[in-house]
């Protein structure tokens, strides 16, 4: 039994084991936890916003006479007050178009006024395309409304602090309310336009010169051409649907106001505006006020979009901040063709009123970002990265030093014949595809490829393959020559043609980039042929142009989606090239260099990973140190090759393996661990090892105590069931390797004596995979002799083994024992034991059933066995010796009778020479039994 | 018989025959060891090196490896049917220039050929000493349990990183040989020069060796409790994958992103000019810990384990 001391050191053991796997699970769990914390930021909560339903009168007209009620809604944030969002809807929308928006932005803590804007939805009146007489002076009275209500902040009475806001018509709204009334603070209008007047009868010719400070400046020419796909499906929205105020059965105006529908009506037969139109046109466009907006202003404009293009928020940009009010610019991929402002651009407009309505958040500054749409798209969906530039170029008066810079340009030459000649075919048809207007999200995945151009009507340009990526990022400009064709009058009145550049892939798959032309309108011409130069501004896009793709100037006379010609005709075409000859031109490209908006360095990660690391460099430093523990020797046992002292082994549900184990190995010995199977003689070995930790008990071996990793076990050499050998290595190379893996000196090794007991020969240099069970055997017994270590360890090594193998085994042990080291062999065959060991442990179940000297187990209590004719005689021969003691029952089997006698030290050849002397015939002479008596009577005895 | 327990076998160290001559005189180290025996010096990584790079399963997963850029090449050249341009995978961008083809064999074998080959090194290193039987007589050396699982850890990252370099390394070759030195397109259309894209590639090697240091630990972890190497790499990769699949499904939302297969692909973010950290940062993070915890785990395991094979 372990003293009490022992099992509280043990205790103590165990006690501190368990206080490192608690500590450790603590150090993981808070690892996980601020690891988790450091990389997922999740909030988003979807509270019910309260809201109210209101209809707002107000009045307006130009005699400020006209009753309209507004339906509107009224969204309020947790808490008030707090500054006001008013939404105005797109054309043909109503207030619900904008609720999701509304809600979002009274979560971020603005109260928010949406409503359908006159002749939308269930407001009443009459579409005047934001009149300032009408729509203005209603958004007016809907801020006076704001200004009356406790929960809107005010700056002063009856001035609210707002912000407006509103997508197409809505988002022109913006620009006019922020332009006639000064009470607004911010505005973001969203893809909106600065003249419908050029959006609708656009000319993006001139004769003159045309801007080259910012990069989507259009050359805004007069006379241009209608945009009748567009406008047709305008005028139709407003036409039709249903109104609270039905329009009369008669009228085909629907609910636009007479004077628009007039001049709509003017243009869509003439296929031209007339000034009256352009002024009254320009009269309710933003172009009128945006010298006078004071709010700083958030343009939201978008790359897909064919009805209102980035030239018109350029010229908002540009018209704004010449009164020197902040601007910033953000061209997201979408628009009227494509998709409606994501989160990116929804959060961007949340945080420019935070920070000018609520001095909330960082200043969002002046800066410009574009998206750009990847060459590939991943499922249909595009993939997007945004650039962000320091400014928009080009604006004056931006506190960014970098501000009044203007717009990079790169020059691409282009080439093709000159005097290209170009027909317009009667009547405009068939004309000319670039894209299907107002197709939605879904189209315009694939719009850049629907462009067709029919034969004979287009002139083309194009530039040499690209040797690296151009991103185009606004308007290119070219200048062209027109003329008409000599003796060909029906030229001369004026040429309208539709300029695009397509981006031409290696492999000749075009692509116009936002599916945008731009209809330029030329004239009148000369009749002998002399031509007109003109400056064309392209469509403003946002295309990555990469290597190797060539960029294709394409003048064609139709568009399917506007006005064309009916009128035949035909024209020439060149490029104004120094010289006609040359037929070359520069191509202005403007670059908006960047950043591709990285997300923020990611800090908290970083000092995260650092913490990892850290803790791992301590936990190991830690173990490192806890690893270091004192040699423990009893210096009594140093001279002592072994020593078990208590030893226990057991297993969950109470298998008990080995068992109060005790017993001691001296040097020089031979010693067998005997026992059948199962009896517990591989777990002791293996504890010996340090492989199996022991339940209770300790091990010594030269007086140090083997744990896991205990030096003093370099002076055990061993085999323990299982030669383990690296089968794709020659036994030769697997002898080597080990012996490389100790670290210790080659020298020391001994290999050559490893070699001679293993015998192998030639076949030392095959791979081990190939080897017989025997000559596995065999190797891995050199294995545990190399190094010659003091104390051999073999679990039945004569398994697999040849009768001569064995014979020679037993000598190379015996051997072995003989130069002073020691050897412990464990078996469950008793004659093996008997002939090579001098000494035994008898195991059974896991215990010990005895120890000793091989001859003194076998001798039993030192009784011989005389195997004689007369076993009366004997016996009392033997009796009468000095000393004998006990002389057993005769046992007679067949003829031969068995005395034993206990001989007490007399020499056996003493009683031999009295029996023969006696006259008895001795047979057999020897020890009484086997050491298989011994062990079954041992066993049996349990 | 319990009188017999304390009985030593033998009854004199001086009668026992033969009295030690050559032996037992044997010089005797510090702390208890034989002559020339230091921890310290035990299965040093050149023999650890040596043992696992003459293995076929080493040979043949770094050869292949190798081979694999030649299939990807050949199955590029041998398919030229299926119009499926702009179908916008990397594998339309893959024959565009040598960068862009070692760009889809990365993301080909990120999330699953390459944990595989980790898992591999990491999960058969000890699981296979333990099914020669080897291991305890690693052990017997004896090699300090810590310092065991230690080296032949260095020893499975430096084959796993070299699995990690000669695929990239090799696609380079192969595909400037094939497809020029020409700039690196990415999917949203940006192009990076030759040399920016070389550095950008082995950035994301970098990430991949990091990021994989999760499959690292699991794979240890079960290589440390099963004899069964098979049973370990197998077990490592099916993690993986089930990793892989929960985190395909959207519903799970934010839950995702505590899946250590989440950030996987978190390296195609180097592909830009201006690269986005975040992903890169939380996937570095995300699998630093699930690494640590796992090799943690390990190495606890095995140091206090029985070793019965």
């Amino acid at each position: 039994m372990p003293g009490i001391s022992q099992l509280r050191r043990l205790g103590g053991i165990r006690h501190g084991i368990s206080r490192r796997w608690l500590l450790l699970c603590l150090v993981v769990v808070v690892l996980a936890g601020a690891g988790i914390g450091l990389w997922v930021h999740r909030g988003g909560q979807d509270a019910a916003v309260r809201s109210q339903q209101l209809t707002i009168p107000v009045v307006d007209g130009p005699a400020h006479d006209q009753h309209v009620s507004l339906d509107a809604t009224v969204y309020y944030p947790t808490s008030t007050p707090a500054p006001a969002v008013l939404i105005s809807p797109g054309f043909g929308e109503t207030k619900n178009s904008v609720d999701a928006q509304a809600q979002r932005m009274a979560r971020d803590g603005f109260v928010v006024l949406a409503y359908s804007a006159r002749g939308f939805g269930r407001s009443s009146g009459q579409i005047a395309l934001n009149s300032p007489d009408y729509e203005v002076a209603d958004a007016s009275q809907l801020i006076d409304w704001l200004a009356a209500r406790p929960e809107v902040v005010k700056d002063s009475t009856g001035d609210p602090r707002v912000g407006v806001t509103g997508g197409s018509y809505g988002g022109a709204l913006s620009l006019m309310v922020a332009g006639l009334d000064h009470r607004v603070d911010a505005i973001a209008p969203v893809i909106t336009y600065n003249d419908l007047s050029q959006a609708l009868v656009p000319n993006n010719a001139t004769t003159g010169s045309v801007g080259t400070s910012t990069p989507a400046v259009a050359a805004d020419g007069p006379n241009g051409v209608f945009k009748r796909t567009w406008a047709g499906l305008l005028f139709g929205v407003g036409a039709s649907g249903p109104t609270t105020d039905p329009p009369s059965a008669a009228s085909v105006c629907g609910r636009f106001i007479a004077e628009v529908c007039q001049a709509y009506q003017e243009i869509a037969i003439s296929g031209q505006a007339s000034p009256q139109t352009v002024a009254l046109l320009q009269r309710d466009s933003p172009l009128a006020v945006t010298g006078h907006i004071a709010a700083p202003t958030l343009l939201v404009q978008g790359e897909q979009d064919t009805l209102f293009g980035l030239d018109q928020a350029d010229a908002n940009a540009r018209q704004i901040s010449q009164a020197g009010t902040p601007v910033k610019m953000i061209w997201y991929d979408g628009g009227h063709d494509g998709a409606a402002p994501g989160t990116d651009q929804q959060d961007a407009i949340t945080n420019w009123f935070r920070y000018y309505l609520m001095h909330q958040g960082s200043n969002p500054g002046t800066g410009f970002g574009y998206d750009v749409q990847g060459a590939f798209r991943t499922n249909g969906v595009a993939t997007i990265r945004t650039v962000t530039a320091p400014a928009y170029p080009g604006l004056a008066g931006s506190a960014d030093s970098t501000a009044g810079a203007t717009a990079q340009r790169q020059t691409l030459t282009l080439a093709g014949p000159p005097d290209q000649t170009v027909v317009n075919p009667p009547g405009g048809s068939p004309a000319a595809i670039s894209g299907m207007p107002s197709g939605g999200s879904g189209a315009s995945a694939l719009a850049g490829q629907l462009a067709v151009d029919m034969p004979g009507q287009f002139a083309e340009f194009a530039s040499q393959p690209l040797t690296s990526q151009l991103l185009v990022a606004g308007a290119s400009q070219i200048n062209l020559l027109v003329s008409a064709v000599p003796g060909q009058t029906a030229g001369t009145a004026g040429a309208e043609l539709f300029a695009k550049l397509y981006d031409v892939a290696p492999d000749g798959t075009r692509t116009l980039p936002g599916a945008a032309v731009a209809p330029i309108r030329v004239g009148p011409l000369p009749a002998d042929g002399g031509p007109v130069r003109v400056t064309v501004t392209l469509p403003g896009i946002v295309r990555a142009v990469q290597a190797g793709h060539t960029l294709q100037l394409v003048v064609a006379t139709t568009d399917s989606s506007y006005a064309d010609q009916v009128q035949p005709a035909a024209y020439r075409i060149s490029l104004a090239g120094p010289s006609g000859a040359a037929a070359a031109e520069a191509l202005s490209v403007p670059v908006v260099p960047g950043h591709t908006s990285a997300g923020p360095l990611p800090v908290a990660q970083l000092i995260g990973i650092g913490v990892v690391i850290a803790l791992c460099a301590l936990a190991a430093g830690w173990v490192a140190i806890r690893r270091r523990r004192p040699v423990d020797v009893d210096p009594a046992l140093v001279d002592v090759p072994l020593a078990l002292e208590n030893l226990a082994k057991s297993y969950p549900h109470g298998v008990h393996a080995v068992d109060a184990l005790s017993f001691r190995v001296e040097r020089g010995q031979v010693v067998g661990l005997l026992g059948p199977n199962g009896a517990g003689k591989t777990t002791a070995l293996r504890m010996m090892m340090g492989l199996v930790m022991p339940t209770r008990g300790e091990i010594r071996v030269f007086g140090h105590r083997v744990r896991p990793g205990a030096p003093v076990l370099s002076r055990i050499g061993s085999f323990v069931e299982g030669s383990g050998f690296l089968p794709h290595l020659p036994g030769l190379a697997n002898l080597k390797l080990y012996w490389q893996a100790t670290g210790r000196p080659e020298a020391a090794a001994h290999i050559d004596e490893a070699l001679e007991i293993a015998g192998l020969r030639e076949a030392i240099h095959r791979k081990v995979g190939t080897y017989s069970q025997g000559m596995r055997q065999r190797l891995a017994i050199a294995q545990a002799m190399l190094g010659l270590p003091e104390l051999l360890v073999l679990d039945e090594p004569t398994n697999g083994l040849d009768p001569p193998q064995i014979r020679d085994m037993r000598k190379v042990l015996r051997d072995y024992a003989a130069t002073g080291r020691t050897v412990l062999v464990s078996s469950h065959l008793l004659s093996e034991v008997e002939q090579t060991c001098s000494h035994v442990v008898v195991m059974h179940k896991g215990r010990l059933v005895a120890a000793g000297e091989v001859a003194a187990i076998v001798t039993g209590n030192g009784e011989t066995a005389f195997a004689v004719d007369n076993g009366q005689r004997a016996a009392e021969v033997l009796r009468d010796l000095d000393g004998v003691l006990e002389v057993s029952d005769v046992d007679n089997t067949g003829g031969v009778v068995e005395v034993r006698a206990r001989l007490n030290g007399l020499p056996r050849a003493e009683a031999v020479r009295a029996l023969v002397a006696a006259g008895v015939s001795v047979d057999q002479v020897g020890p009484r039994g086997r050491l298989e008596d011994a062990f079954l009577h041992m066993v049996g005895g349990e | 018989m319990a009188g017999e327990v304390d009985a030593g076998v033998g009854t004199d160290v001086n009668a026992a025959a033969g009295t030690p001559t050559n032996a037992g005189t044997t010089a005797v180290g510090p702390h208890g060891g034989a002559a020339g025996y230091r921890a310290g010096r035990t299965l040093s990584l050149w023999v650890e090196l040596v043992r696992q790079v003459r293995r076929r399963r080493t040979q043949v997963t770094l050869g292949f490896l190798a081979v694999l850029p030649f299939l990807l090449l050949i199955a590029f050249k041998v398919g030229n049917g299926g119009d499926n341009r702009e179908s916008g995978q990397f594998v339309d961008l893959a024959t565009l220039s040598g960068p862009n083809f070692v760009i889809f064999a990365l993301f080909a074998s990120a999330d699953f050929l390459l944990v595989v080959v980790v898992a591999l090194f990491f999960g058969d290193t000890v699981a296979s000493e333990a099914s020669w039987s080897s291991l305890k007589y690693l052990l017997a050396i004896p090699v300090p349990r810590g310092r065991l699982v230690r080296q032949k850890a260095i020893v499975a990252g430096l084959l796993s990183l070299a699995g990690l370099i000669i695929l990239p390394a090799v696609s380079l070759l192969v595909g400037v040989i094939w497809y020029g030195a020409g700039d690196l397109v990415s999917p949203t259309g940006e192009a990076l020069s030759f040399g920016i894209a070389v550095g950008r590639l082995a950035l994301a090697v970098c990430y991949l060796a990091i990021n994989l240091f999760w499959v690292a630990g699991l794979a240890l972890l079960f290589g440390v409790s099963t004899d069964a190497p098979l049973g370990a790499v197998g077990g490592a990769v099916l993690v993986a994958i089930v990793c892989e699949i929960l985190d395909s499904i959207t519903a799970l939302g934010g839950l995702r992103d505590y899946l250590p297969t989440h950030y996987t692909m978190a390296w195609s973010d180097l592909l830009s000019a201006d690269v986005d950290w975040g992903d890169m940062a939380r996937g570095a993070l995300s699998a630093l810990i699930y690494g640590a915890v796992f090799t943690a785990l390990a190495v606890r395991r095995f140091s206090t384990k029985d070793i019965t094979s």
